[in-house]
């Protein structure tokens, strides 16, 4: 870095902090500078250190050592409030918002002293317009879609008159529309000469929207980029330190018998968004991979809990595993079958978290009649298979069986795959295989999949990340609002396909296959 | 034939039943509104009773017994609060152990008292009021406590509706963690919304021994502070609900004595069983229809900041 010499005046800077978690280092002597009217990428994978140093950033923690520089000047922020007072505003990727509070009382707690509410509501609306982000002053929290209730603390911020707005994995909750609206409002506040500091792993929307990009990895600072004047690859390589390894897409094998037949399968709503189906149909055969794409809430979750049992079905026959209507069946009945099930949220759905490991292993494995004879649980089958699914599938956790909630994502979804495809299924069903999983333990995942489907499993992915199933599934199906399109092989199909049929274009061009 | 002073009578008994209710649930209210369930209430207040009447018996000041029992229901919520907010602690667990340190405290502080008697709080007549017929006396021939109820239930419900205080206390108890972030101090909101929790149960356990039945007994308080624990929950934590849970509470557990004066055949226990009954069926009815709202989203989870 040969231009330190002159560098031009930072908002805010963070030199060489440094924090432990008892023996973890969170973040090793990690530097960024902010400067005016940028907006500055924090790019890394999960666990890279980002959150820790943004809660450093914030007061919501103290470093163990290194300092903060306000222009220029050393600070401490010994809680959120002081950084707050000196114009420093986050926006969390878990939004800090009161469900039971309404958008005007939500932001009345953001700001100091008291103002009244009507008046406050007259400010939100003003700053509505201004920076275009559609929030309605009295409606209450808890009914607003997440966009929106980024919108509202997003709001919140800037009602306190911020000069550095931090925006935690901002796009993680948006759909396409809202983070193109979102960067909208963020270039608008750099241009007013506000601070944005973008943290993000996704590297098109860096590359989109960042003047400057600082990399961490492990915990430690890699490298300041102009993220313009890199490619993909080459931050892909920053962010992750090695190349990353794209699953190996099988020589065509043969496929075999049908494993999960879904016909003229319906289901009624409860009224939320996303959560009835039309008509849906679908035929997976032994020995390949099926992806669902959509944009989240378009009907994949209950797609998921009505295949896995979770919810059943008043016709059997709509959905048929391995020759066996099982519309009716539980998911116990269906594990029976030699399915394998999945579900998105790891923490509290896959696993329950303040259970061990081992038993956790139980959840799915109970049924199977190797590991619980006769209403009894036999320790020693267990134990082999929990060691079985950690050697086989690289979990890593410290101490000897950890509680669940103790592990990193990727290390729990490892886990929980490996769970599933030690029971030898002949169906797998996974919802969001990677979902907030680093690059190396989402490959590992992918390849463990395929290699699955070489083996003559019947594989079905619902994923959010286009990419991924366009890396590795043979087949694709496009979900909006609770209809699916007819599965099209990869290669037969593109990115804008695709992209048309999430934002609901089936409903023109579907038509016909879908007419039974 | 019932006249017009006996039915005044009657209803003045209502109020002075409902008040120990109303004071000791309305600071529980207010402790759960900030995230933390105080099952210590039943403690305090016996221990306010016995402090409170000790005092004034020694003193001959029934401000003075009145203040020393509040002070005795914040010493002791303080014991709570250290462990289920300092450390962290079960909150059930660290509560009923807090009730069963104050009964033992009570009977111990009360021990040399048992069998005397104070004259009972005064009634403070307001000239013209307290003689209209009826719900004169009900409503302006009592004693200090009851007007302090009622101020306190007012004061309440304008603080937690209408100013930041009682937003940040709401909001501490909706999402401690959303509250940290932005920089409210949730363990010091906590602790003074116990503290203000402790004080109210002192006075409620004041109201007991100095004006509603003024004398010392070791089990005084009856259960009192588990009814003001449930009236909470079954008002979905909201003050004005408070006070119809307390009053109907309050008017059936006097009723019922009166019935069981007449002699009807009922048996006395049935009758004694009524209140609880009655409140029960009435704020579940309650509570039903405004389902999906009431409890703050943090309650009794220890809040535990991140270093």
């Amino acid at each position: 870095m040969g231009e330190t010499s002159h560098r031009p005046k930072s908002l805010l800077e963070a030199v060489e902090l440094t924090k432990r978690f008892g023996s973890l280092v969170a973040n090793d002597r990690v530097s960024l500078a902010i400067r005016a009217g940028e907006t500055h990428a924090l790019l890394g994978e999960n666990g890279a250190g980002k959150s820790t140093l943004v809660k450093m950033l914030c007061g919501l923690l103290q470093p163990d050592s290194g300092e903060l520089l306000y222009e220029g000047v050393p600070v401490v922020f010994p809680d959120p409030a002081s950084s707050r007072a000196r114009g420093v505003g986050v926006v969390f990727q878990h939004f800090a918002l009161f469900d039971a509070m309404t958008v005007v009382e939500n932001v009345a707690l953001g700001l100091p002293g008291h103002q009244p509410l009507s008046v406050l509501a007259a400010r939100i609306d003003a700053c509505v317009h201004r920076y275009g982000l559609e929030v309605e002053p009295y409606r209450r929290v808890g009914e607003l879609s997440v966009g929106e209730r980024q919108r509202v603390e997003i709001v919140r911020c800037l009602l306190g008159d911020p000069r550095v707005l931090i925006l935690d994995e901002p796009t993680s909750v948006l759909t396409p529309d809202e983070s193109e609206n979102l960067f909208r409002t963020v270039d608008l506040l750099t241009a007013e000469g506000r601070a944005v500091l973008f943290i993000s792993h996704k590297l098109d929307e860096v590359r989109r929207l960042c003047h400057r990009a600082t990399v961490l990895r492990g915990g430690r600072f890699i490298a300041e980029v102009d993220p313009q004047q890199e490619s993909f690859a080459s931050l892909a390589r920053l962010m992750v330190g090695a190349d990353v390894p794209r699953t190996p897409r099988a020589a065509t094998h043969a496929l075999g018998e049908p494993r999960l037949l879904v016909r003229h399968l319906n289901l009624a709503g409860d009224g939320s968004r996303g959560s009835a189906l039309h008509d849906i149909n679908l035929e997976i055969r032994a020995g390949e991979i099926v992806g669902i794409a959509g944009v989240a809430g378009n009907g994949q979750t209950a797609l998921f809990d009505v295949l896995s049992g979770e919810r059943t079905v008043q016709d059997r026959e709509s959905i048929v595993i391995s020759t066996v209507p099982a519309g009716g069946f539980g998911p116990t009945e269906r594990r029976a079958l030699r399915a394998g099930f999945v579900p998105e949220e790891r923490l509290g759905h896959a696993a329950a978290p303040d259970l061990c490991l081992s038993d956790n292993v139980l959840l799915t494995t109970h049924g199977d009649g190797q590991i619980v004879t006769a209403d009894i649980i036999r320790r020693s089958p267990l134990f082999a298979r929990f060691k079985q699914i950690v050697k086989g599938f690289d979990v890593r956790f410290g101490g000897k069986d950890p509680k669940a909630r103790r592990l990193s994502g990727g290390n729990l979804q490892k886990f929980v795959i490996g769970r599933e495809v030690l029971r030898d299924p002949v169906l797998i069903v996974v919802d969001q295989p990677t979902w907030g999983v680093d690059a190396s333990a989402a490959a590992f995942i992918r390849t463990t999949l395929r290699q699955r489907a070489a083996e003559g499993c019947a594989v079905l992915v619902v994923s959010q990340d286009l990419d991924e199933l366009l890396e590795f599934a043979d087949r694709i199906a496009v979900m909006s609002e609770g209809r699916l399109t007819e599965p099209v092989p990869v290669e037969e199909t593109s990115r804008e396909a695709i992209g048309l049929a999430m934002g609901g274009a089936h409903r023109a061009a579907g038509e016909g296959s879908h007419a039974a | 034939m019932l006249d017009a002073a006996i039915i005044g009578a009657v209803l003045a008994s209502v109020v002075a039943a409902a008040t120990t209710l109303l004071l000791a649930s309305l600071g529980e209210l207010v402790a759960e509104r900030a995230g933390t369930l105080n099952l210590g209430v039943e403690g305090m207040m016996i221990v306010g009773a016995a402090v409170g009447y000790v005092t004034a018996y020694g003193s001959g000041s029934l401000l003075l017994g009145t203040l020393a029992a509040m002070l005795a229901g914040v010493t002791l919520s303080l014991v709570f609060a250290g462990l289920a907010i300092g450390l962290a602690t079960n909150q059930v667990a660290s509560g009923l152990a807090t009730t069963i340190l104050g009964l033992g405290l009570a009977g111990l502080i009360g021990s040399g008292f048992v069998g005397t008697q104070l004259e009972a709080a005064p009634v403070l007549h307001i000239p013209g009021l307290t003689e209209l017929p009826i719900v004169g006396r009900a409503l302006f021939g009592q004693d200090a406590f009851v007007y302090a109820s009622i101020f306190l239930l007012v004061a309440v419900a304008y603080v937690l509706a209408r100013t930041r205080i009682g937003l940040v206390l709401r909001a501490v108890g909706e999402n401690h963690a959303a509250a940290h972030a932005l920089g409210h101090p949730v363990r010091r909101i906590r602790t003074l919304a116990v503290m203000f929790g402790g004080a109210c149960a002192g006075l409620a356990g004041a109201h007991l021994s100095l004006a509603y039945t003024p004398f010392w007994a070791s089990d005084m308080t009856a259960g009192r502070g588990w009814i003001a624990l449930a009236l909470v929950v079954f008002s979905a934590w909201r003050p004005l609900w408070l006070l119809a849970g307390a009053y109907l509470f309050g008017a059936v557990s006097i009723l019922q004595l009166h019935v069981q004066g007449f002699g009807l055949g009922i048996p006395s226990q049935l009758l004694s069983a009524l209140p609880y009954l009655a409140t029960i069926i009435a704020l579940v009815v309650i509570s039903a229809l405004k389902h999906g709202q009431g409890a703050p989203a943090s309650l009794g989870v220890p809040f535990v900041p991140d270093r």
